[in-house]
């Protein structure tokens, strides 16, 4: 039984449906990423899973519960968490108060969170009295996806991780990725580097035009002609 | 003119005077950083937070103990206002919100007319004389004054800096929807938002009148150099608009060395139209609405 199961989801943000029957997937512990031209719907079915768009058919089932037509903060409480893919943190606020708005909903001691946030991202611990707007893009990345975890969700969503990101913070962005799946914690990304997330997912879908239309593992997607020509330039 | 002269009949003044634009402007820069709009009524809430203050007094408080109850009072009112008006515009364009706290300046206004009339009030009759600091000679009532914006300034900066819910202000202020994928519930913000606001706007109120006399427009004629103290110290930023309004209520005392004295009113206004040519995020650079 997957962590997140969606079937044939149709909606959009007003009347118009841009989303015309996606279903996909993630299980336990399981980096799953979507990738398709411009106007795919990546990102909307991203949102369609975060309770951000109208859904007038088909089902989001999260851990054995139908969230279709959640609120985002039932959804947030219920353990998926969301990283947009602009104005992610607090430009205002210090990289340790992003984390501390991150578990705004969770009371006790979270010094274990903390040490697991600054573990993963351990170039964060020396910036944690800097402003996250001051910081480079790379790391403001990570500050949002340190935010999102501090809530301990079973999944994130990340919105283009990567956009505007050098090679280098690509990489690194990767590797946290992969470090966190290896926490426990499963990931559904949407990206517009193709070719470099399919190498280092665990699984793939290509939508095309608001609807499914490849999926596969990454080095299958990879290897399918078809998908090398329409989506990853040859 | 000798130097102690200036200090004294001018700096002294623009300082007190300052201080008191401070605490409203500091009000009008939370409504603006986190609830996103220009609030109109907030000289009448000053006014009406003097007034309940004067009633206080004349059912026997000191002026200094019936501070802390008319804030609490006008943070109430400012809660119930939001309740009433703003809250029902909310997801209306701002500009409906702007033009209805026009019309709630208004309103409150027309209250303190009809209860307390239009006449010229003070919390206590008499001439104090102003006591020798080392030459700087200062009335009890503007050394209250400006402890009181010390103490105003320091404990918001505290309770904004370090407690949870002081930074769920800052971050609804900072990036909203974030902040709602945060959790952070937006009408707890909003509604303490208000109490903050509201009990500001009372000092600010009460520290003009016990400084000069009570009048029913007395806010809404310190509207105009309130918001140019807050654009002028960016808008958003606290430190901004304790920045902004020492300079505009000094640029006031000082004005009447270069303009008429009928002028100083316009001083603001100058001001207020050069910062926004030559730097418009204002001096510590604001948010851009």
């Amino acid at each position: 039984m997957a962590l997140l199961d969606m079937k044939a989801v149709r909606g959009g943000y007003g009347d118009a449906d841009i989303l015309h029957g996606v279903s996909m997937t993630v299980g336990e512990r399981e980096i799953v990423v979507i990738v398709g031209p411009n106007g795919a719907g990546k990102s909307t079915a991203m949102k369609a899973v975060f309770g951000l768009l109208t859904v007038r058919g088909g089902h989001i089932v999260f851990d054995g519960e139908d969230i279709t037509g959640w609120a985002p903060d039932r959804i947030v409480q219920r353990g998926i968490c969301y990283v947009p893919q602009v104005d992610n943190v607090f430009r205002e606020m210090t990289v340790h108060e992003n984390f501390e708005m991150g578990a705004f909903l969770r009371r006790g001691d979270l010094s274990a969170a903390y040490d697991r946030i600054y573990g993963l991202f351990p170039d964060l611990k020396a910036k944690r009295r800097n402003l996250a707007g001051d910081l480079s893009g790379g790391q403001r990345q990570m500050v949002a996806m340190g935010r999102a975890l501090m809530l301990d969700p079973k999944l994130l969503l990340l919105d283009e991780p990567t956009a505007g990101l050098s090679p280098k913070y690509m990489e690194q962005i990767f590797q946290i990725t992969r470090d966190v799946r290896d926490a426990g914690v499963s990931i559904l990304l949407v990206e517009q580097h193709a070719k470099q997330a399919l190498a280092f997912c665990d699984r793939g879908y290509v939508l095309a035009t608001g609807a499914n239309r490849h999926e596969g593992t990454g080095q299958a997607l990879l290897a399918d002609r078809e998908v090398a020509e329409m989506f990853l330039g040859g | 003119m000798s130097f102690m002269e200036f200090i004294n009949f001018h700096l002294v003044p623009g300082i007190v005077l300052g201080s008191v634009y401070a605490v409203g402007a500091i009000g009008i820069t939370l409504v603006f950083g986190i609830l996103r709009f220009a609030h109109f009524a907030h000289g009448d809430m000053a006014t009406l937070g003097a007034f309940i203050a004067l009633a206080l007094v004349t059912a026997g408080l000191t002026p200094w103990a019936a501070l802390p109850v008319a804030m609490a009072a006008v943070a109430v009112v400012a809660i119930v206002v939001d309740k009433l008006f703003y809250d029902y515009l909310k997801a209306r364009p701002k500009i409906m919100t702007v033009m209805a706290s026009l019309g709630v300046a208004l309103m409150l206004r027309a209250v303190v007319q009809v209860v307390f009339g239009v006449d010229p009030r003070t919390y206590a009759t008499g001439i104090v004389r102003p006591d020798d600091y080392f030459g700087i000679l200062l009335r009890d009532r503007e050394l209250y004054t400006l402890a009181a914006v010390v103490l105003i300034v320091i404990g918001l900066t505290l309770f904004l800096r370090h407690s949870r819910w002081g930074k769920a202000m800052r971050a609804m202020s900072d990036n909203p929807d974030l902040a709602r994928l945060s959790g952070v519930d937006n009408r707890k913000v909003t509604m303490l938002t208000w109490a903050i606001v509201g009990a500001l706007c009372a000092a600010s109120g009460f520290m003009l009148g016990i400084n000069n006399e009570l009048h029913s427009m007395m806010g809404w004629q310190v509207l105009l150099p309130m918001f140019a103290a807050a654009i002028l110290g960016g808008v958003g930023r606290v430190e901004g608009a304790v920045l902004g309004g020492l300079i505009v209520g000094i640029a006031e005392e000082m004005s009447i060395f270069i303009l008429p004295a009928q002028y100083k009113a316009a001083t603001a206004f100058v001001l207020l139209l050069l910062i926004l040519l030559v730097r418009p995020r204002g001096l510590l650079n604001g948010k851009v609405l």
